[in-house]
């Protein structure tokens, strides 16, 4: 095959998928970031060019750091309850204990649930006066009557359990596939020695894991900034916007007030943090190339 | 006695884990003055899956789910497919370049993109369609990164060899390639199909009647309809929802879990 053919057929290969990605990845991007420098297009007046002016209706906006504030605080509450719980999962159902299988299918199934679904759920278990929590805390310990989800205080924790009941047996899966490559003859090793469980644990397997670590990391951050469906289910962002994430307030502004431009400059915010997030993986995974 | 400890602790998890889903099952499978009563003597019934298949078109939005899962499933595998081998084997200008640009993807992912791809969509008289809900996820970009790293390690002696035979590039593809690869396609397939068969804010905001509404959306209008609250009857559309992949699931459950860790080594 000559090198021009191998140019066609190459980049014609590549074109179809290349002609979707650009149309509805790269070009939104751009767009979004020019349609977040003019105003909203309202009852036949067209968009101006309105400057920094959604920025400074951001800045000036309590919602939106309220919301910020809430989603900072679900991703610091949800990732490292749903790591840590995933490497607890994995450890066990890694080893030799009774009902491996039925323990695997348990922490594994919210995985493959609607989110939609489970929000439903959830939703029961958390209702005032005769759903199930409330039948535990005040039925069998007399404590007194809560609305979990109606409360500002509450409402936020309620969705993080969700969220971490939904996420932990998903990474589970990924450090069952690490420690599953994890040559055993370490382990025997560490027990001629001497070392405990713990110490086994701290000082191999856990380094040992940290490329995982890393990877779940990476999707823990961007599933926390992206899977919202749970709020339009349970809460509709409320009381008062205690429970709203970016991504919901972006869909509330954008598709309830349909006030596109401002929406825009909200999406630009949550780009800048996958970004980073982006940029921070790839400043790790530079340290880590002889594991590529 | 650590053990011992352990096992109890990893049971009381799993029993906790489940527990959402066994009080699901309870409520769907008995009358609705039982919904939030623990009686064993509770008769069961299948009336409230019957009153729910009544009161909303679920029939349709099965249809639907299953059709957008399937058109995006099948143009995501030929699309990676394409490119895939084409980041593999073909040295063309640029290479690097679109195939960082590819990698984009992963971290700005379409569901955060909705406003403006809600607005490409009504410029070009797509919305309120199926087509609308699965394009922008068709060229994915996680295909391609995976099924490339599965094709870098087919040895290019097996390409050659087919080439001496006279066989061209999309003949090699499939005959080569493709099969040698079947685990991974099987894999991508289970990881597609759960996640756009649960997939809800884009066609929530997408689309706006029966006839394009998948089950995820047809569930959160049914349940947030006022018919009032019966939750005998909206945790029964809660379970058909997510039946069949749960069916499918218990049925497969060692490929499920095989396919979701296979997808995430890379």
């Amino acid at each position: 095959m000559n090198r021009a053919n191998a140019q066609i057929h190459g980049w014609l290969l590549l074109l179809p998928a290349a002609v979707l990605l650009a149309l509805f990845t790269h070009y939104p991007v751009l767009a979004t970031l020019w349609h977040s420098f003019q105003s909203t297009p309202r009852g036949g007046r067209p968009a101006d060019w309105v400057g920094l002016e959604n920025y400074r209706a951001l800045i000036e906006d309590p919602v939106f750091w309220q919301v910020l504030g809430n989603n900072l605080w679900f991703a610091a509450g949800t990732i490292p309850a749903s790591i840590a719980l995933a490497i607890l999962m994995a450890i066990w159902v890694n080893g030799k204990i009774a009902g491996r299988g039925f323990l695997r299918l348990a922490y594994f199934v919210p995985t493959v649930l609607p989110m939609i679904a489970v929000a439903n759920i959830w939703l029961f278990f958390y209702t005032p006066t005769y759903g199930l929590l409330e039948q535990l805390t005040v039925g069998l310990l007399g404590l007194p009557s809560h609305n979990w989800l109606g409360t500002k205080s509450t409402v936020l924790y309620c969705l993080m359990v969700v969220t971490i009941w939904k996420e932990a047996g998903f990474f589970m899966i990924f450090y069952l596939a690490a420690l599953q490559a994890i040559p055993p003859s370490l382990g025997e090793a560490a027990a001629i020695e001497g070392a405990g469980r713990w110490y086994y644990f701290r000082r191999v397997t856990f380094p040992l894991l940290m490329p995982t670590t890393l990877f779940v990391l990476v999707n823990a951050v961007i599933n926390s900034f992206r899977l919202v469906d749970h709020i339009v289910v349970m809460t509709r962002g409320g009381p008062d916007n205690a429970s709203s994430l970016l991504l919901y307030y972006i869909y509330d502004v954008g598709f309830k007030f349909w006030d596109s431009a401002y929406a825009s400059a909200l999406t630009m915010v949550l780009l800048a943090i996958l970004a980073a997030s982006a940029i921070l993986q790839f400043a790790f995974l530079e340290r880590r190339i002889h594991y590529q | 006695m650590t053990r011992a400890l352990e096992a109890i602790g990893a049971w009381l998890l799993a029993i906790l884990w489940i527990l959402p889903l066994a009080y699901a099952f309870w409520t769907a499978f008995h009358p609705p003055e039982f919904a939030t009563r623990f009686d064993l003597s509770a008769p069961l019934t299948l009336q409230n899956f019957v009153n729910a298949w009544n009161a909303a078109p679920f029939a349709r939005y099965f249809a639907n789910t299953v059709l957008l899962v399937s058109l995006i499933l099948g143009a995501q595998l030929v699309l990676a497919t394409l490119a895939a081998y084409a980041f593999t084997r073909y040295e063309f200008y640029g290479r690097d370049v679109m195939f960082a640009l590819v990698l984009v993807q992963l971290m700005i992912m379409p569901d955060v993109l909705v406003v403006e791809n809600y607005r490409t969509m009504a410029a070009l008289n797509l919305t309120d369609t199926i087509t609308a809900i699965g394009l922008p996820y068709v060229a994915s970009a996680f295909g391609i990164f995976l099924l490339r790293q599965t094709f870098k390690t087919i040895p290019l002696e097996l390409d050659e060899a087919a080439r001496v035979e006279g066989a061209g590039p999309l003949r090699v593809l499939w005959e080569v390639y493709v099969p040698l690869s079947r685990p991974v396609y099987i894999a991508y397939a289970l990881v597609s199909v759960s996640y756009h068969w649960n997939n809800f804010l884009w066609p929530l905001i997408v689309t706006n009647t029966v006839g394009s509404r998948p089950l995820t959306v047809g569930l959160q209008v049914f349940s947030s309809g006022d018919q009032g609250i019966d939750w005998s009857i909206i945790t029964a559309a809660t379970l058909m929802t997510s039946g069949p992949l749960l069916v499918a699931f218990l049925l497969f459950q060692r490929q499920f879990v095989q396919s979701f860790m296979r997808a995430g080594i890379r």
